[in-house]
């Protein structure tokens, strides 16, 4: 299977897979999170029946149309990538992968689409009820799709509900109400969607900011600042309570993303949480480098309260899970790449003598292969050491994610401090820095997703299915092309985009 | 009930819907038809832009569909998938990005400062409904005259031609006549069914010489693509297909196989008629009366003849994607699905799309009982 393995090759297509995530993710959370103010900026002019809320739920709907277009160019590929690019990976797994992504399309991508055109053209075609009915519906929409595709995502960090099946030599499903109300899917919805709230409050602070420094359409932006930031407070502490629980499921589950993103190299018991540090670049999970430079800052026990729930607890570190620790009864990748070896050269074995009609032998090797079969991905890895996802940036990542996450609700209650005094329009220095927070909030929210899928490295299934695996059979050059063509169309297309907002932006809302 | 369906009945009820959402697809590329018209048939800004705003409360649709046709497939065959997409590389990343580049043009056409200018923007829509069809058409004809793949013990794919996919419409051989006769059929196809949802669409009163047009190039596109129907239709009756021959599911070449299938599934003749019947009617309706309703006899036409165009290739024991290079290796509906459990659960699910379809029906008549005007495209809102 992986004889004639190109690294590189997998390689490309992950840089591919990343590229195009990530542009995607440039504009899907300010989607989810933008189409829940507009429903309650609508609302509040439906109910006041007062034109400036209605000129305000215009102006943000028109920014959200030019980001909803690009989100929707950019989201096509991915569908459409797990096939072509990872066509291995849908034929073993699309038995159970294939479902979030057609019912995402069935309930959730129609509600969009249709009452998109409603929402932007329903004016003065419908009723003014379901007109903003219509906008509530491209909320719900836009949120049951994240529910979909993170069901779907979820499944690749903890996959449940699911059996291998020699026969047909695939993952099928066993349990579909397992699968979609996993409890690592549940948290990774509740964690994306108030997140991404975040980063839809923090779009309208930054640019509300930017019109009060200016003195331009005063009112408008601060009762936009009022709507969103008081969203904003709840849809913080929120995402600060669930990041804590998907913390945890984490270290249930995935307890080397959680060992790499804390670079904890050695088990502990009572752990502390790194506040700050500077990751040793030359450390290896087999040397007895310093994991840190210089200075360095733990916050003492934290890390076992936060992965265990309790306090005296043992956090494996990645030695651990890459040797085992007998001690702590924990199996290594090195006993599971031996069981790994066994599972798969059983499963050929298994093969092999149902091609020849020997029934009695094709039995045996399935008993044997039902033994291993947990640790069949780890049998195609090929030295335990690859187990270990990149530290580096898993490390950063989080604590970037984290860091940003802590301050925003403070600047939210700082904004809604001063307009209530009334003298926000005098705090240029907070104004000033409110301009760029929504940068901030999109920095964070694409280090939570290199958080969670570098983390996984070198899984695409974890455990199950390593990422030599899962790719199609091309060459490099065929990769790389598509790559640069990516690369170039989506760069054209956000600095296009960009400009236009940057223009709608400048002009403001329409005039009565 | 569903909790009793066996498998094959299972696998014959998923070709079905994915055909469905394959063929309401068909009849939503009245977009792309009226992209590709544009140019054609508007020719004052006004007349563009009316145009472009009467498609852009539609385009989403189209894409939608054509992103859950892809779902579905994924979801219930989930082979096809990974052997097509992953195998046929470039046909269908040439198929994406024609559709990238759609899914921006709506918004940014007319926005001040979108860097590349309204005639780029317009050039996008018109490689999306020209060469995006094709391709589309070019994949589907593959259905018919096979592709070049061999599948390992693993069912892992391996394309046997450089081309990867593109060979489908680039090799000099029959099937490449084929494929692009099917891909042109669809393109034609498209511009008539865009012409008569423009004229349904667009209050015409305001731009009444653009109506003279589009009911011309409904006429003219309807003549255009009847030879390229007439060569897909007749060399249907003579081809040769890949069916199963035992219960292991061995597959072989079988002369007159498509032939063969109309034979067993009478139904099937009778569909094809009967969309076509509705398609020569709404091009006349639109064409030589003045009526506006042409495109319902148009679409539902064209989701008949899109039907029977997708359910021919896969029922009566026929391989829906043949391998040219290893016959054994080719997908019928039985080797390339999902569990019985995932089709179960799906069937479930599927029980939702009436609802669906009845809210799109809704919206859809609920925004269009007023036509689009001038003034609609004066708006800062408007496309």
């Amino acid at each position: 299977m992986i004889e004639s393995l190109d690294l590189g090759m997998v390689n490309w297509a992950r840089g591919q897979f990343a590229l195009t995530a990530m542009y995607h993710w440039i504009f899907v959370p300010l989607t989810l999170g933008l189409s829940w103010i507009l429903a309650f900026y609508h609302t509040i002019y439906v109910r006041t029946g007062n034109e400036e809320w209605k000129r305000l739920t215009k102006f943000w709907m028109k920014l959200f149309g030019i980001n909803f277009a690009i989100g929707v160019a950019t989201g096509l590929i991915l569908e459409f990538e797990f096939g072509t690019n990872w066509a291995n990976y849908s034929w073993m797994v699309g038995d159970i992968f294939g479902a979030p992504l057609a019912i995402e399309g069935i309930f959730a991508f129609f509600l969009e689409a249709t009452f998109f055109a409603v929402m932007f053209f329903g004016w003065n075609r419908v009723s003014k009820g379901f007109h903003l009915f219509a906008t509530w519906m491209v909320a719900v929409g836009s949120s049951l799709s994240a529910v979909w595709i993170l069901v779907a995502n979820a499944w690749m960090q903890y996959p449940v509900g699911q059996a291998f099946n020699p026969e047909t030599a695939r993952f099928e499903m066993q349990n579909f109400l397992e699968v979609a109300f996993s409890p690592y899917a549940v948290n990774k919805f509740t964690h994306a969607t108030s997140s991404s709230m975040l980063v839809g409050a923090l779009f309208v602070l930054s640019i509300s900011s930017w019109y009060l420094l200016r003195g331009r359409h005063v009112l408008m932006a601060k009762r936009s600042i009022v709507v969103a930031a008081t969203l904003g407070i709840f849809a913080s502490v929120f995402t600060i309570f669930n990041g804590d629980e998907s913390a945890y499921e984490i270290a249930q589950v995935q307890p080397m993303k959680l060992a790499a993103f804390e670079g904890l190299w050695e088990g502990e018991q009572n752990a502390g949480l790194v506040a700050f540090g500077i990751v040793n670049p030359e450390k290896k999970v087999y040397d007895t480098r310093d994991p840190f430079l210089g200075f360095n800052l733990h916050i003492p026990r934290l890390l076992g309260l936060m992965a265990n729930r309790s306090l005296d607890s043992y956090v494996p570190g990645m030695r651990d899970l890459v040797y085992g620790n007998p001690e702590q009864d924990l199996l290594g990748a090195v006993q599971k790449m031996d069981r790994g070896k066994k599972a798969v050269a059983s499963l050929e074995a298994f093969k092999e003598a149902r091609k020849a009609g020997d029934q009695a032998a094709a039995d045996t090797h399935l008993a044997s292969f039902n033994q291993y079969k947990e640790f069949l991905g780890y049998g195609y890895l090929q030295r335990p050491e690859e187990a270990v996802p990149p530290v580096a940036l898993s490390f950063y990542a989080f604590h970037i994610m984290v860091g940003l996450g802590t301050l925003f609700p403070l600047i939210f209650l700082a904004y809604l401090y001063f307009a209530k005094k009334g003298t926000l329009a005098d705090r240029k220095w907070l104004l000033g820095f409110g301009t760029i927070t929504y940068f901030l909030a999109l920095i964070a929210s694409q280090a939570g997703w290199v958080v969670a899928e570098v983390g996984r490295q070198p899984w695409t299934i974890q455990g199950l299915l390593p990422v030599t695996v899962a790719r199609t059979n091309l060459t490099t050059a065929t990769v790389q092309t598509t790559f640069y063509m990516f690369l170039a169309l989506f760069t054209l297309l956000l600095i296009a985009e960009i400009s236009i907002m940057v223009k709608q932006i400048s002009i403001g809302p329409e005039e009565n | 009930m569903i909790e009793n369906l066996d498998y094959a009945t299972l696998q014959h009820l998923w070709w079905l819907l994915c055909s469905v959402v394959g063929a309401l697809f068909l009849f939503l590329t009245f977009v792309q038809g009226g992209q590709s018209l544009l140019w054609q048939v508007a020719k004052t800004q006004t007349e563009k832009d009316l145009v472009i705003n009467s498609l852009g409360r539609k385009w989403e649709l189209t894409f939608t569909t054509l992103v859950l046709f892809g779902g579905a497939l994924f979801a219930s065959f989930p082979k096809f998938y990974s052997t097509s997409f992953g195998g046929a590389y470039w046909v269908w990343m040439l198929i994406l990005f024609s559709f990238i580049v759609q899914a921006v043009s709506y918004e940014f056409r007319r926005k001040p400062w979108n860097v590349l200018g309204s005639l780029v923007y317009e050039g996008f829509l018109l490689i999306n409904g020209t060469v995006g069809i094709l391709l589309i058409g070019a994949a589907v004809g593959t259905f018919y005259t096979g592709a070049n793949f061999q599948l390992d013990g693993n069912n892992f794919v391996t394309w046997t031609h450089p081309y990867r996919g593109l060979e489908a419409a680039l090799s000099p051989s029959v099937s490449s006549i084929f494929n692009i006769a099917l891909g042109l059929f669809l393109v034609f196809n498209a511009r008539t069914l865009g012409a008569m949802y423009l004229v349904n669409n667009i209050d015409l009163n305001e731009a009444a010489d653009m109506g003279t047009r589009l009911r011309a190039a409904c006429w003219q596109n309807f003549l255009i693509s009847l030879p390229f129907l007439l060569l897909i239709l007749g060399s249907i009756l003579f081809m040769r297909g890949y069916g199963i021959v035992d219960d292991a599911g061995t597959v072989e070449i079988i002369s007159f196989k498509f032939l063969r299938n109309l034979v067993a599934n009478p139904w099937l003749i009778l569909l094809l008629a009967g969309g076509l019947a509705l398609v020569i009617a709404g091009v006349w309706k639109t064409a030589r009366t003045s009526e506006t309703g042409g495109i319902w006899y148009g679409g539902l036409g064209t989701v008949l003849v899109g039907l029977t165009v997708l359910l021919l290739p896969a029922y009566n024991l026929t391989a829906f994607y043949p391998s040219k290079a290893d016959p054994q290796s080719s997908l019928t509906i039985y080797n390339a699905s999902s569990s019985p459990y995932t089709l179960k659960v799906m069937t479930y699910v599927a029980l939702g799309i009436p609802f669906v379809l009845a809210y799109i029906a809704y919206v859809w008549w609920a925004m269009g009982r007023s036509k689009i005007t001038i003034e609609d495209t004066g708006d800062r809102t408007a496309y």
